[in-house]
């Protein structure tokens, strides 16, 4: 018979419920979501002003309060996809070893004679054994430096590759440190730049990094792409070097272990320096914007304990001579030590604006990226293009569902009906999913759920053909529902899972708004089955067990 | 009695093989057609795959093209492609133009002062205009996009050969694959014929035809396997003839509402998306006739060879008991 036992009714009929309350919420969508900010703020602030606590009662608090996230092409917003260039970091890296190589090596000055660091590639230290016949002896010495990998893949691997070349030392990373440097470079970027962004205050921006070396960053709400760029294409990277001298040429030949760099403000004025700095950018515990002894707008910092020890330290050294305060490779100033500068703290001056001392301070506290980055991808997505999209997709959602409607109950009347309501339940679990898992509608994902309102009936339509057969062989109305149901089974099952396994490739292949098509269109299939085998059939036992019709035309 | 809206009588009879040479024969020339028309006339490609800048840009005051492409064309970007977009949802004072402008050397995606740039040379033109979205990427992520595309594609139709194979016969899966190489090799036939805008998302289109088709053309394979066995003596084009005809009244309903939607979706969807809803609407089309037309025709040309093993070799993937019964 018809029956359906009543542990499944109860669960289909859990399940409609579920679908209906979690899917509630974005029905009152701009409610929720002041609900959902005001709730924010107070966790963050621990208070809300009085506009949050009205946006917070909007909403009740025991109601399911998530929400379907929009995607940049509905709400409007700037992209960015970032490749971190990872190859960055080896030559800092190799240029931090030297002065503790040289130290190791000059301990055996004795035998391995004088050594020099010699013209390299960046990313390759070259050292001169003064006797080149010691070279044994120069590796091991090197060795003695050279640490395991601290990485799950790269386990008992060294750091660094030391090898000869005739009378020369030859140190880089090893591919393993390269890979596990890779992937810090990475993650570092990647937490910087959710740095900068929360900084600057914008909400729900999404940082994720894609593949091994790419962070792709949506902001919602932002106007350009180009504010976006500016606020996280900035290295950042401040170093402190002692200067050697300077120079109009920026192509003069410098030794080993010196760099010409320009000078940020004035023109044709280039500084020689010491690569190795003296401390860096990582070693401040503040940054702040200031001003200095002539009201000029500048940037404070503090260093940490050790670095202001160094920093005391060379200062008190090195009394009237200059030094070089460095970002991203351009000198913004090289004042002369006046005297010791002892308790690591001091401002840095350099014809800023406010607005860019603001920023530097806001970039110097979140830190330096690790590495340069190249923007390979950008979107920007103005709001009011977003606000069309929604509207044009609610427009054609609507009518797309009232044409499907109005053709089903036209075809199978009643029956036709019932697979209308199961339409409406299956975009409500829809949303529900979507809701509960955080999945971000696009607009591509709403033309997903119009065509699934097309194709979801199409599981009706094969249950509802087949009965109508079954009716034709003068079966039963009941016999013929239950044979309809279970004949066309197979038929249902072939079908989705095919449909299901080309969206699954779209999923795991496809990109972006590609992506969110590939998502509606996943859950409902999934939902669709089960509206279209369970909801209709609940929906067929109850009327059937009223009416006991003898006979059904359909 | 009620009434009851009915596209397809009771019973039919069609002979769907009765042309089997002209309809088999036409679909070849629409494939035929199709890459001679992508290889003489190419794709109209999106920015998604070879790199560069698209700029949708909105005024109030009504858009003269030539003025946008004069103004632009000092900066010496390249090639410049500048469209006026119509759509049903635009408020009469609703102008769009889209720009798009080639990839500019390098990796990069475009550098924010030739964004400016280009909108202050369109400011000189009209000066109210506005950007309402920019969309830039550079040459190495379009690289990569081609091939996720050509893969995804691929991918999709292997998955489908296989499962074909498992739960039906060799013969099946072939006549299933044909049926979808034919439906996106027409759908991208169509896109090169009129130059339609071909980006990733046509391909998401054409995975989802690749879908659609094989959902068309699994149910009626279905029935033919139940048929086969139902019918043991009777000449395969016979027993496939009965099979469409069965299903023809669930095809006619299904394409129904799926295009009811597609349509109400490529009207009032925006113009965003269109091309995206044309390619699936088109599809459709495509994707129910070749089930019948390209799938069924070949399976038939293959054959079955159950005469002459005097035994249904479908009958394997079957409970003995079930075959018993008939």
């Amino acid at each position: 018979m018809l029956q359906i036992s009543l542990w499944k009714r109860v669960l289909i009929l859990a399940v409609i419920l579920a679908g209906i309350i979690f899917a509630a919420p974005n029905a009152f969508y701009n409610r929720v979501e002041g609900h959902n900010d005001a709730l924010l703020a107070l966790k963050k602030n621990g208070a809300m002003t009085p506009e949050q606590q009205q946006a917070n009662s909007a909403w009740p608090d025991w109601l399911p309060s998530g929400l379907v996230n929009l995607g940049l092409d509905l709400r409007g917003g700037a992209q960015l996809l970032a490749q971190v260039n990872v190859a960055d970091v080896y030559k800092s890296r190799v240029d931090a070893l030297w002065p503790e190589f040289r130290k190791a090596l000059a301990d055996e000055r004795a035998t391995l004679g004088a050594i020099r660091r010699v013209q390299a590639d960046p990313g390759i230290l070259r050292i001169r054994i003064g006797n080149g016949d010691q070279m044994q002896k120069a590796i091991e010495v090197a060795q003695t430096l050279n640490t395991p990998v601290t990485s799950l893949t790269g386990v008992g691997q060294k750091t660094y590759a030391i090898t000869s070349e005739g009378d020369q030392l030859v140190i880089q990373l090893s591919d393993a440190e390269k890979a596990a440097t890779d992937d810090r470079t990475v993650q570092q970027s990647l937490e910087i730049v959710r740095r900068r962004i929360d900084a600057a205050g914008t909400r729900e921006p999404s940082i994720v990094r894609e593949g091994s070396d790419r962070i792709l960053i949506q902001v919602p709400g932002l106007k350009s792409a180009q504010e976006l760029k500016e606020l996280i294409g900035t290295t950042a990277k401040l170093t402190f070097n002692s200067v050697i001298s300077t120079t109009s040429n920026p192509n003069e030949a410098v030794g080993a272990g010196e760099e010409i760099l320009p000078s940020s403000d004035q023109k044709g004025l280039y500084y020689v320096l010491d690569t190795s700095p003296v401390v860096t950018g990582e070693d401040l515990t503040d940054a702040r914007p200031d001003t200095d002894q002539n009201g000029y707008p500048a940037v404070g910092f503090r260093f940490n304990v050790s670095a202001a020890r160094t920093f005391g330290d060379y200062t008190q050294a090195n009394i009237g001579k200059p030094f070089a305060i460095v970002l991203d490779n351009k000198v913004i100033s090289a004042p002369v030590i006046q005297s010791h500068i002892a308790g690591g703290s001091g401002i840095i001056t350099g014809r800023f604006t406010v607005k860019e001392a603001t920023d530097l301070a806001l970039l110097l506290r979140a830190g330096a990226l690790p590495a340069s980055m190249t923007f390979l991808e950008e979107r920007t997505i103005g709001p009011e293009l977003g606000a069309d999209s929604i509207k044009a997709g609610k427009l054609a959602a609507a009518v797309g569902a009232v044409l499907v409607v109005a053709f089903m109950i036209a075809s199978y009347g009643l029956f036709g009906f019932f697979a209308s309501i199961a339409l409406g339940i299956n975009i409500a679990l829809i949303f529900a999913i979507m809701s509960v898992i955080g999945g971000t509608l696009t607009l591509p994902g709403i033309a997903g759920i119009v065509l699934t309102m097309g194709t979801a009936v199409d599981a009706n339509v094969l249950v509802f053909e087949r009965i109508r057969e079954e009716l034709k062989i003068a079966k039963k109305p009941a016999r013929a529902i239950e044979l309809g149901y279970e004949r066309a089974m197979s038929a249902i099952i072939d079908a989705n899972v095919t449909t299901f396994l080309t969206a699954l490739i779209l999923f795991v292949l496809g990109a972006g708004p590609v992506r969110g098509f590939a998502v509606t269109f996943l859950i409902g299939i999934v939902t669709s089955v089960f509206t279209a085998i369970w909801v209709t059939r609940l929906f067929i036992s109850f009327w059937f067990a009223r009416k006991r019709p003898k006979e059904l035309i359909l | 009695m009620a009434f009851r809206l009915k596209l397809v009588p009771e019973k039919t009879t069609f002979d769907f093989f009765k042309h089997q040479k002209l309809t088999f024969g036409f679909s070849v020339v629409m494939v035929l057609a199709s890459l001679v028309l992508v290889f003489t006339m190419g794709l109209n490609l999106g920015i998604d795959f070879r790199g560069g800048t698209t700029i949708r840009t909105e005024s109030d005051i009504a858009i003269n093209v030539g003025d946008y492409r004069r103004a632009i064309a000092p900066l010496n970007l390249g090639d410049v492609a500048i469209t006026e977009v119509y759509d049903p949802n635009f408020r009469a004072d609703q102008h769009v133009a889209t720009l798009r402008i080639q990839a500019q050397g390098g990796q990069e995606a475009i550098s924010p002062e030739t964004q400016s740039k280009v909108l202050a040379a369109l400011q000189t033109v009209n000066k109210d205009v506005k950007i309402t979205s920019t969309e830039s990427i550079g040459p190495k992520v379009s690289g990569e996009l081609v091939w996720t595309a050509v893969w995804s594609v691929l991918a999709a139709v292997a998955a489908i050969l296989v499962y074909v194979w498992l739960r039906f016969e060799w013969q099946f899966s072939i006549g299933a694959v044909a049926a979808l190489i034919h439906d996106v090799t027409v759908t991208i036939g169509i896109f090169s014929l009129f130059q339609l805008k071909f980006d990733l998302s046509i391909i998401a289109a054409l995975l989802t035809i690749l879908g659609y088709s094989i959902n068309d053309t699994v149910v009626v394979f279905d029935r033919l396997r139940e048929n086969l066995i139902k019918y043991k003596k009777m000449p395969l084009r016979d027993v496939m003839n009965i099979s469409v005809n069965e299903t023809l009244s669930r095809t006619v309903m299904t394409s129904g509402t799926t295009l009811l939607a597609l349509i109400a979706l490529l009207v009032l969807g925006g113009d965003v998306i269109r091309n995206f809803v044309f390619a699936m609407t088109w599809g459709v089309i495509v994707g129910t006739y070749s089930s019948v037309y390209v799938a069924k025709n070949i399976v038939l040309f293959i054959g079955l060879d159950r005469n002459k093993e005097k035994k249904d070799p479908s009958e394997k993937f079957f409970d003995k008991t079930d075959v018993a019964t008939d």
